[in-house]
C-alpha cells in the first residue's frame, strides 16, 4: 500500500473530494467511489471506449488514467450530458434512430460524440467514422450510430441557427 | 487490472523531476500521457514504485516553427500535432503520421516525447523522426545534451537516453519536397504491420534527395540510406522504386508475430514503401 493522496476535481459540475491510492484508476473512482456508473468498463485495456469521459476538453478513456492525474480537472460523464427528462440531442437521436441495441457502449459513444460535434459541428460520414474510431459497438454494425450522429448534428445546427 | 502500488509525484519544475529521478534511481519513471505506460503497469509488465507525472512542467508543450527548424516540446500531444495550423503547412508529414496513430481518445493523451522515448518498435514517431533526421534533446543531472534520432534507438525499449535523463524536445530541420507516411494496420488503433516514412525532393523531374525510414520491422526503427541512394539521381521510375524496396528489405529484420510470418511482413514492407514513395513523389 502506498500513501493515500488528497484528490479534488469536478464531475458534472459538482466538486468531489476524497483520499485515494495513486493506483486507483479514474473509471473505478467514478463508478465505485462516486456511484457515477454511466461510464462502463468494456475491455479495460484502452481499446473499446465504453469508459470514455471528457476531461478538460479532451475525450479520454477513464480506464487509462489514474484519478490522481485528474486532480484539479473538470470531468463530464454521460450523466452530465443529459438525463431522462432532458435528453441531449445526441441521446434523443440515438433513441430515435436505433443507435444502440444492448446499450453497453452507448454512454461512451455519446460522450465521445459530444466532443466530436463540438470540434466538427458538420461532419461527413467518413469524419464520423474516423472520429468515433475509439469506440467499439458489437451490436449495431455502426450504421445507425452514424445516422444518429448525423441527425443530432443537423438538429443542433438548426437550433443554433434559430437562436442566432 | 489494477497496477501495483506506487508513490505519485507531480512536480512543478524540471529540477524537482531530476532530483526525484536521482533519489529513486531505477525505481522511478516519468509519465507523459500514460497511454503506453499505464497499460504496461496494469498488466504488471512495468513496475514503477515512483511515478513522476510531467503534466505540470512548463515549457514542454510548445511547437516552435522557425525559419530552418521546427521544435516540438516533449509534452505536445498527437492531437496538438493534428490541430496546429502552421505545422500542417510547414511539416505535413507530422499530421499525416499522427492521424494514423491509435484512435481519437488516445491521441488527446499520447505525446511526442512519450512516443519517441518509449522505445517500443511499434511506435510510429521514432521511424518518422529518423526520416526527418530529428534531434532529441534531453536533460539530466549533468545538464542538457542532444542525440540524433538516427542514433537514439539501441534495442526494443532501450534508447540512448539515460534513466536519469528526461526528454524535453524534438527538433527537425524543416522538411523539403513531398512527403508520405504510409501504414498497414489490421484495424484503427493497431500498431503497424509495416509503415514507411518518406520525404523526397524533386528538381527538374529528378530526385535530388530522399529520406526513408521504416516502422515495426525490426526491434528498432530502420533508417535506410541504401534505399535513399537507390532513388537519388533517378526519375523515381519503377526500376528505381524496385531497387529502393530491395535495399530496404536488406535492412529490416521483422519477427513473426500475430501480425504475420516474416515472408508476409517483408511483402507488406515492400508494398508500403512503394506506396509511400509514389505518394511522396507525386507531392514533390
Ligand atoms: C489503444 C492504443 C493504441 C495505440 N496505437 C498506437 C499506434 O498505432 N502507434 C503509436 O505510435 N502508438 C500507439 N499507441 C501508443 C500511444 O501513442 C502512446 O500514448 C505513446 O506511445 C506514448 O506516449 P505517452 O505520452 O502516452 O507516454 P507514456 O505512456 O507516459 O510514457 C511512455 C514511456 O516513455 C517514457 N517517457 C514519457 N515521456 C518522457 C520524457 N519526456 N522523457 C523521458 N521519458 C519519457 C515513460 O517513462 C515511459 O517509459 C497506442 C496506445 C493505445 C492505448
Amino acid at each position: 500500500m502506498s500513501n493515500k493522496m488528497h484528490i479534488k476535481f469536478t464531475v458534472n459540475g459538482k466538486v468531489e473530494e476524497f483520499l485515494a491510492e495513486p493506483r486507483e484508476l479514474l473509471i473505478y473512482t467514478l463508478r465505485e467511489r462516486l456511484n457515477i456508473t454511466g461510464p462502463h468498463i468494456g475491455c479495460e485495456t484502452s481499446h473499446c471506449g465504453a469508459c470514455s469521459v471528457t476531461i478538460d476538453g479532451k475525450s479520454v478513456k477513464a480506464c487509462t488514467m489514474f484519478a490522481v492525474q485528474a486532480d484539479g480537472a473538470d470531468i463530464t460523464t454521460i450523466e452530465g450530458i443529459g438525463g431522462p427528462d432532458d435528453l441531449h440531442p445526441l441521446q434523443n437521436a440515438f433513441k430515435e434512430h436505433h443507435g444502440l441495441q444492448c446499450g453497453y457502449c452507448t454512454p461512451g459513444m455519446i460522450t465521445r460524440a459530444t466532443k466530436l460535434l463540438e470540434e466538427n459541428p458538420n461532419p461527413t460520414e467518413e469524419e464520423i467514422r474516423f472520429g468515433m474510431a475509439g469506440n467499439i459497438c458489437r451490436c449495431t454494425g455502426y450504421q445507425n450510430i452514424i445516422k444518429a450522429i448525423q441527425h443530432a448534428a443537423a438538429e443542433m445546427n438548426a437550433a443554433k441557427e434559430a437562436a442566432e | 487490472m489494477i497496477p501495483a502500488a506506487f508513490e505519485y509525484y507531480r512536480p512543478k519544475d524540471m529540477a524537482s523531476v531530476l532530483s526525484l529521478l536521482e533519489e529513486h534511481g531505477d525505481d522511478a519513471r516519468v509519465m507523459a500521457g500514460g497511454h503506453s505506460l499505464i497499460p504496461m503497469m496494469k498488466l504488471r509488465m512495468a513496475d514503477v514504485p515512483h511515478l513522476i507525472d510531467l503534466q505540470d512542467i512548463d515549457g514542454l508543450s510548445e511547437i516552435e516553427i522557425g525559419a530552418d527548424t521546427i521544435k516540438i516540446g516533449a509534452m505536445v500531444t498527437q492531437m496538438d500535432l493534428i490541430s496546429h495550423e502552421g505545422l500542417a503547412d510547414a511539416a505535413p508529414i507530422l499530421r499525416e503520421t499522427a492521424l494514423q496513430i491509435a484512435d481519437p481518445q488516445v491521441r488527446y493523451m499520447g505525446t511526442v516525447g512519450g512516443n519517441v522515448a518509449n522505445g517500443d518498435p511499434g511506435n510510429d514517431m521514432p521511424g518518422l523522426m529518423q526520416c526527418l533526421d530529428a534531434t532529441m534533446s534531453v536533460i539530466g543531472p549533468d545538464g542538457a545534451r542532444d542525440i540524433l534520432a538516427r542514433e537514439f534507438y539501441e534495442a526494443a525499449y532501450m534508447t540512448a537516453r539515460e534513466d536519469d535523463e528526461v526528454l524535453t524536445s524534438v527538433t527537425i530541420p524543416r522538411p523539403k519536397g513531398g512527403h508520405a507516411y504510409e501504414k498497414q494496420k489490421r484495424k484503427i488503433g493497431d500498431y503497424a504491420t509495416a509503415a514507411a516514412a518518406v520525404q523526397i525532393v524533386k528538381e527538374n523531374g529528378v530526385c535530388t534527395s530522399a529520406s526513408i525510414a521504416m516502422t515495426n520491422l525490426s526491434d528498432i526503427p530502420i533508417h535506410s540510406p541504401d534505399a535513399e541512394a537507390a532513388l537519388v539521381g533517378t526519375a523515381v521510375d519503377d526500376a528505381a522504386i524496385k531497387a529502393a524496396m530491395q535495399a530496404m528489405l536488406g535492412d529490416i529484420d521483422p519477427n513473426e508475430d500475430n501480425r504475420g510470418p516474416v515472408a508476409f511482413k517483408n511483402h507488406v514492407a515492400g508494398v508500403i514503401l512503394r506506396r509511400a514513395i509514389e505518394r511522396a513523389w507525386s507531392r514533390a
